[in-house]
């Protein structure tokens, strides 16, 4: 017999399905970074002289930073003069509908399950496309306008609703907040503008789809959602990019602002390419996601389902401000062959009885590395406040490895934080259990790892549920060999 | 392919195994033959072996083979995965069923039915189908319905995983049932309902090995034959009553079969 089952040699054959590239005339600057580059970027844009100066103050910043390598994460140097800044696909100078949409591009999101066109588009999802550095189109729009919603490219919005980009951009994560903050404030081309008004519930799930196709440049899109007072909105976010055998740079800031009794809830489904079995190629995604609770009662809800990318470094975080507020993080990260992911949390407790939860499920197999880090901070004026953290690992074969690394300050008495960690490893005699009863060993072991993460798809829009599911199957599909 | 005049061929045979583990050698020599419609015991000391050829039979990976075969309806299985066997009809109740977090019990069973049924060409059942199904079988070992929403054997009693075995034997419907002390650590009421649960599934059809210390159960079920197992290799056969007998005497008594030997 095949000794198959050893839980040992783990090797993807599953080829990953978002590999192709669309064969599409592109506008692109030239590589490197100078301030030269950011004005060229912001000249065309057409932006206002404020962003303009964001953008250089942000870039004078970055060149005084040092690179972080406090994460547990191995990687070779990155060039960020060997990077393209811009890059986008040629089209006419304005489009007013999506039927003057190159039809490639329409047709790289169909392939993608995410149809544009009129006919064809979600019902449900209103949906912001991103290829490359810019927005393609945005589902929806007259309709969610009737309720108020504004939902548009982050360019558009900065042409046509200035007032609140320069009010909040950057209010957040502040240009100078990390060294990859830094670079995607002075260089940042593209992303998704939320709005809700007072009192109103966002009639559908807004949703961002960013695909990354040339191979030298990197992605640095922004994305920033104000909730005004008693709204409320559920906002999704998806991920891909062609195979190359270089490493791509996404350096993405999203920033999300609730108001009093407003709530936000973010969820992200991460498939960029992961590089092949010998670690070569893939995106570097390293990412900064933070929300302000500012108003009372205020809530902002982070999911992420992270699968893909050669390397992740990120936590979604909350600062809550807002008494009453609350934060929440759930997440599944999971590793297979060479991937790293250091991924977590900050959950900043400023104000009185504010309350944060964090689950997080870690899978790693292969020779990968997959570390939960978190941060816990209850700040001396949050009395009553609370906060649940619950971390589990799976360890698939014996190469893999897994971190934990929460961190916990308080300078409040009168709080109370709870911290549990668990780590197991899918035991030959459960997957011989299931055998036994006639179950494949693959569909097995993917029962038991959708098992393990319950606790965080229960938490996803139900679409994003199932598609995560699935998502997980494919990605450990032959892994366990 | 299976014609009137073969129905008597034996569903297993064992011929000679030896089998070992980390290189240690376990079993030195076991043949056994079941017939379909009959039961057979095998009884003996912890750590003879008995365990170990049930899991050999049902495919473990850690056990390598190291000398004779296993035909289970004429064939050898050795090359088969231990899914591939439970398709085909070979279903082991475990000792020690264990637990799996998160994966619901319902969704386990229809899984498992659905691969059975697909081997049999029966058509597989969609959620209210199977619900149907398995609310009847429930009755067969007296299981509240509340079990089928929890994880896998999680939290479950030593009794309800052993009712969550028989369970799942009624819903593969076995050609073949190894069953691997189903009635330890069972209450004498608990017994009654696990052996009647097994009568009922079972027919001339199927062939049933009980691995099992205690008379108690062969009371319940009378097996055709009993096979006294010791260090690897079985040492005795008879009929039912040398259950009895062993019972009086104890496996010290076994031990002078050995010298025969």
């Amino acid at each position: 017999m095949v000794n198959k089952n050893l839980v040992k040699d783990v090797v993807v054959t599953e080829p990953y399905k978002y590999g192709f590239v669309t064969d599409i005339e592109t506008e692109k600057i030239s590589k490197g970074l100078s301030e030269d580059t950011i004005r060229l970027i912001s000249e065309k844009k057409e932006e206002p002289e404020y962003l303009l100066n964001f953008r250089l103050n942000a870039f004078r910043k970055w060149q005084k930073m040092k690179e972080p390598n406090w994460a547990d994460l191995g990687y070779k140097k990155i060039d960020y003069q060997d990077i393209i800044y811009y890059s986008a696909p040629k089209q006419k100078e304005k489009i007013s509908s999506l039927d003057e949409v190159d039809p490639k591009l329409l047709e790289t999101f169909d392939k993608l399950g995410i149809p544009l066109t009129e006919q064809k588009k979600l019902t449900n999802v209103a949906v912001d496309a991103v290829f490359d550095s810019v927005s393609i189109a945005t589902t929806f729009k007259k309709e969610l306008a009737e309720h108020g919603v504004i939902f548009c490219s982050i360019s558009e919005a900065i042409k046509d609703h200035s007032d609140l980009i320069e009010k909040y951009l950057g209010s957040v994560v502040p240009a100078n907040d990390n060294y990859f903050a830094a670079l995607n404030s002075a260089v940042f081309s593209d992303g998704s503008f939320v709005y809700i008004p007072k009192g109103v519930k966002c009639p559908m799930d807004l949703s961002s789809y960013f695909r990354i196709n040339s191979g030298d440049s990197g992605q640095f899109e922004r994305t920033l959602i104000i909730a005004e007072e008693s709204s409320s909105v559920s906002y999704l976010e998806g991920c891909t990019a062609p195979m190359f055998d270089t490493n791509t740079l996404h350096a993405a800031v999203v920033e999300l602002i609730a108001l009093d009794d407003a709530s936000i809830k973010y969820s992200t489904v991460q498939n960029w390419y992961a590089g092949n079995e010998e670690g070569v190629g893939g995106i570097f995604n390293f990412v900064t996601k933070r929300g302000k609770c500012l108003g009372k009662r205020s809530k902002i809800s982070w999911s992420q389902v992270e699968t893909g990318s050669a390397i992740t470094w990120k936590y979604p975080s909350c600062l809550l401000l807002g008494e009453e507020s609350v934060g929440e993080f759930y997440s599944v990260a999971l590793t297979n062959n060479l991937q790293q992911a250091d991924t977590g949390t900050k959950m900043i407790h400023i104000g009185p009885r504010t309350k944060s939860t964090i689950v997080s499920k870690g899978i790693s197999a292969g020779n990968s590395v997959n570390s939960y880090r978190g941060l816990v901070k209850m700040g001396s004026k949050a009395s009553g406040s609370r906060n649940y953290s619950q971390c589990d690992s799976m360890l698939i074969g014996d190469q893999a490895a897994a971190n934990t690394f929460p961190y916990i300050q308080s300078q409040q008495p009168n709080s109370k934080i709870e911290h549990e960690a668990s780590t197991c490893r899918i035991s030959e005699d459960q997957l011989f259990y299931l055998q036994s009863r006639g179950i494949e060993f693959e569909e097995a072991v993917s029962m038991m790892v959708s098992g393990f993460c319950r606790d965080v798809f229960n938490q996803l829009p139900m679409e994003f549920a199932a598609e995560a599911d699935k998502l997980l199957a494919l990605k450990l599909e032959g892994s366990v060999g | 392919m299976q014609s009137e005049t073969k129905e008597l061929d034996p569903i297993l045979e064992v011929n000679n195994l030896f089998a070992s583990i980390d290189n240690l050698p376990i079993l030195k020599g076991v043949t056994i033959s079941v017939n379909p419609g009959e039961i057979h015991a095998i009884m003996g000391r912890n750590g003879c072996g008995k365990s170990t050829l049930s899991k050999i039979i049902a495919g473990h990976p850690s056990y390598k083979i190291t000398k004779g075969e296993i035909k289970f309806s004429g064939k050898d299985i050795q090359s088969l995965e231990p899914e591939e066997r439970a398709q085909s009809g070979i279903f082991l109740g475990f000792q020690y069923p264990i637990e799996i977090p998160g994966v619901s019990n319902l969704e386990f069973l229809r899984v498992a039915t659905n691969a059975r049924r697909k081997f049999l060409n029966k058509e597989e059942l969609d959620t209210f189908d199977f619900e149907d199904l398995v609310k009847q079988k429930l009755d067969l070992v007296k299981m509240d319905s509340a079990f089928l929403s929890r994880s896998i054997n999680q939290g479950f009693s030593g009794g309800e995983k052993k009712r969550n075995e028989i369970l799942q034997m009624a819903l593969l419907e076995p050609k073949i049932a190894i069953l691997d002390e189903t009635d330890s650590g069972l209450d004498i009421d608990a017994l009654r309902i696990v052996a009647s649960g097994i009568k009922k599934i079972s027919n001339e059809q199927t062939g049933i090995i009980l691995i099992t210390h205690y008379q108690r159960l062969l009371d319940e079920i009378q097996p055709d034959y009993v096979h006294v197992m010791s260090d690897g290799q079985i040492i005795k056969t008879g009929e039912s009553d040398l259950a009895l007998e062993l019972e009086k005497h104890g496996y010290e008594w076994t031990d002078n079969f050995i010298k025969e030997q």
